[in-house]
């Protein structure tokens, strides 16, 4: 019953101008930002890592979870996009004074932020601030809830493209806490995007989700049997609060079952990469052998998590002022 | 006022009523069907040509927000947006601030409802103090205040024991027990319907099993005591199915299913809409079609609007941090229309479910459209619409069928002889 919405970040030209998700981006504009990153790989190699594409422009990173990598990788995309970089933790100010989300955005907004990266711990935080907050504000989401992760889902991306070579032919693992993992869904939609015809999930039961069939993901709760043949394996953070309330015994045997040793790491192609999102925790998802081994890419990731993040920063401020020309333009003719 | 209202299609399935005829109310009452009586002067006449009359809709649960919460509604917005859905008598849940759990709040509503005069009030009184689920409220004084039924909101009892005891106490007494069923364990933390939607939107999941689970449990303690009940808000197929067998077994149990579960789905929330939140959640499809097909079949017996008005910023949040609920009483009648119109009720049987249905669950008053019974009817053109929002009464506008065109348009509510609402 209700009409069919215009995709909410994307503009008129069907360019970016938040990001929110990976869900409804063609797999055009997903190259067309591993591409972008490529590019800006360069620039952080070279002496001087500035590119003047956001001189002027103001970012402002709003964290309301923790977080050290992400944050810390979008303050230094901005930089060396030339942008003024405010980074504010929510988590510790102004929320614990009883200010709304709403409220804490809009103040920033009100000092003339062009954009606002956000993490949030509410899955659809990022869609309500671009959609009812500050629609006129470039939005970056940098991790909502159980829901998305597309900074870290690009950056996996870019990661395996660079290692790996083309998706079609691949066949990648996702192993460990799929329920909680907003990384693991934003991978399962790059991946399905960009062509890959073989991804596999893995975990016990109670950390998959249900309808995991509309990934287009094959499910496995058999480590071994999961691992065979993968080209690339990306493992997951596990939180120690998952022990509690039943999802499972313990770090020990969580280890045991799907932790990623030498040994079963030797299941996979034998030049299979291992990824991970950060922070491993050593002896409870990944073996140090293996986090600290040839086949490990896991810095690599956090170098092309730069690069990702000035290619989406640059791509969204650019379709954001496109979208904002074309509104006033219209309304003048209004 | 007396009022002669000519030539509407008198609809009234409960009393084999369905032709053409006129109708003359005076004193509150329906004083003749056909004929007047002798000496009858109306002071207004309706002309009745292409209009429906049915017995005033009786809803189960509007929320009115009164005491405590009159930033989201008053007993006055919200009884005046119920007579604009056509609704003439109502049940108020406890949830207010202070919980209805005194026979003073009682009284406050009552009083109150009587003064905006737009519906009757049938307040359903807290089952344990405060709701929290320990020690019972004064059952019987509530009841004496005008308390119809007794509930504990979503969830009910936690502990089964003291919810076994409530139950036989009310037992004692013959009083109506309202159920919500839904297990806290089960259901904590969950915002949708477990399903590929709430996964794909990393919104912690309500598993159907927090229904049926709770359900089970409410049924063999039901079944034990001998307790009156009423299961409201049934939201899944299995739940529908449970209730069927334990209905088929001579378990004289009736429930109910808030409108917007019979048309909207888990899908809905695919945009984080937050006006799609609600507790229980929208479920899968096939929940939704097993509800419309225990609605068509009589095993529910009622569908109610569920009304819950806010205040925008209630809604104004990412989607877990909204309150749940939707203001829809003020649509009850054309929302309602679109079941017709899509092929899954029949008419009669609709006003069936919307009026007799609730008053038999909950024994209220509502003798329909016969001499002498009071005048509370509906009068509405089936051929007309309804733009949602047009004009809306309800404080709270968190209802995603603004703006919505729909089926038929409600012309006149009478409640006890007086016009509650025209257009």
């Amino acid at each position: 019953m209700t009409a069919a919405k215009p995709p909410l970040q994307l503009n008129d030209q069907g360019q970016l101008r938040h990001f929110l998700s990976l869900d409804g981006l063609s797999r055009d504009l997903l190259n067309e930002i591993l591409d972008t990153a490529d590019s800006f790989l360069e620039v952080g190699a070279r002496a001087v890592k500035k590119v003047p594409l956001l001189r002027g422009k103001t970012v402002c990173n709003v964290f309301f979870e923790n977080s050290t990598r992400t944050r810390t990788t979008f303050e230094l995309a901005a930089k060396r996009l030339s942008a003024d970089v405010i980074t504010l933790n929510v988590s510790t100010s102004s929320t614990s004074k009883g200010e709304t989300l709403t409220d804490t955005l809009r103040n920033l907004e009100a000092m003339a932020a062009d954009m606002f990266v956000v993490r949030h711990g509410d899955s659809g935080a990022a869609h309500f601030i671009a959609e009812h907050v500050c629609p006129g504000v470039a939005i970056i989401n940098g991790g909502d809830g159980r829901h998305a992760h597309p900074t870290q889902g690009m950056l996996d991306m870019l990661t395996i493209r660079r290692h790996k070579g083309d998706f079609d032919k691949l066949s990648v693992a996702i192993v460990g806490d799929i329920l909680h993992s907003r990384v693991a869904r934003s991978n399962m939609l790059a991946l399905k995007t960009l062509g890959c015809p073989d991804i596999r999930v893995i975990g016990p039961r109670t950390l998959l989700p249900v309808g995991l069939e509309q990934y287009g993901v094959q499910v496995f709760t058999d480590m071994d049997q999961g691992l065979a043949g993968v080209d690339v394996v990306i493992m997951l953070r596990l939180q120690r609060e998952r022990m509690q309330g039943g999802l499972l015994p313990s770090e020990g045997e969580f280890f045991r079952l799907y932790g990623l040793t030498p040994q079963r790491l030797a299941l996979a192609h034998p030049e299979a990469i291992v990824m991970h999102p950060g922070p491993i925790n050593r002896g409870v998802e990944i073996d140090s052998a293996v986090a600290d081994g040839s086949q490990s890419v896991i810095l690599n990731q956090v170098t092309y998590g730069i690069a990702i993040r000035m290619a989406v920063l640059s791509m969204a401020m650019s379709g954001q002022t496109a979208q904002r020309q074309t509104n006033s333009e219209s309304e003048e003719q209004a | 006022m007396s009022i002669s209202i000519l030539g509407a299609r008198l609809l009234d399935p409960a009393n084999d009523l369905d032709r053409v005829d006129d109708v003359h109310l005076d004193q509150g009452r329906i004083v003749g069907i056909g004929t007047a009586p002798v000496g009858f002067e109306a002071l207004r006449q309706i002309a009745g040509e292409g209009l429906v009359m049915t017995p005033g809709l009786v809803d189960l649960s509007v929320s009115l927000r009164e005491p405590g919460q009159t930033r989201k509604g008053s007993i006055a917005s919200e009884t005046q947006a119920a007579a604009a859905g056509g609704v003439t008598s109502l049940c108020c849940p406890p949830n207010t601030r202070p919980v209805l759990d005194t026979t003073a709040v009682a009284e406050l509503i009552l009083d109150r409802a009587t003064v905006a005069g737009h519906a009757k009030v049938f307040p359903i009184g807290a089952l344990t103090r405060d709701l929290q689920g320990e020690q019972l409220a004064e059952l019987v004084a509530l009841r004496d205040a005008g308390c119809v039924a007794f509930g504990n909101g979503i969830g009910g009892l936690h502990n089964s024991r003291t919810l076994r005891r409530a139950l036989e106490y009310a037992a004692t007494f013959d009083l109506t027990i309202i159920f919500q069923p839904q297990d806290h364990d089960l259901a904590e933390g969950g915002l949708a319907h477990e399903g590929p939607t709430a996964s794909f939107l990393g919104l912690p999941g309500i598993p159907e099993s927090a229904e049926t689970v709770a359900l089970a449990r409410d049924l063999l303690l039901v079944e034990q005591s001998g307790v009156r009940a009423h299961f409201s808000q049934l939201s899944s197929a299995r739940a529908v199915e449970m209730l069927a067998t334990a209905q088929a077994r001579g378990l004289p149990v009736t429930a109910d299913v808030a409108l917007y579960q019979l048309i909207l789905t888990d899908e809905a929330l695919a945009d984080f809409s937050s006006l799609y939140h609600v507790q229980p959640p929208l479920r899968s499809r096939r929940d939704r079609d097993a509800l419309r097909e225990a609605v068509r079949s009589g095993v529910i017996g009622a569908i109610a609007s569920h009304h819950q008005p806010h205040e925008d910023d209630a809604k104004q949040a990412p989607f877990g941090a909204t309150e749940p609920g939707i203001s829809s009483v003020e649509l009850l009648l054309p929302l309602s229309l679109t079941l017709v119109e899509d092929g899954l009720l029949e008419l009669p049987e609709l006003i069936r479910r919307l009026s007799s249905g609730p008053a038999t669950a909950l024994r209220l008053p509502s003798a329909g459209i016969q001499l002498g019974a009071p005048a509370d009817l509906l009068i509405f053109d089936p051929a007309g619409q309804t733009l949602a929002g047009e004009q809306w009464l309800s404080k709270g506008r968190n209802c995603p069928f603004l703006g919505h065109c729909l089926p038929g348009r409600v012309r006149y509510t009478i409640c006890d002889g007086r016009l509650s609402y025209t257009t």
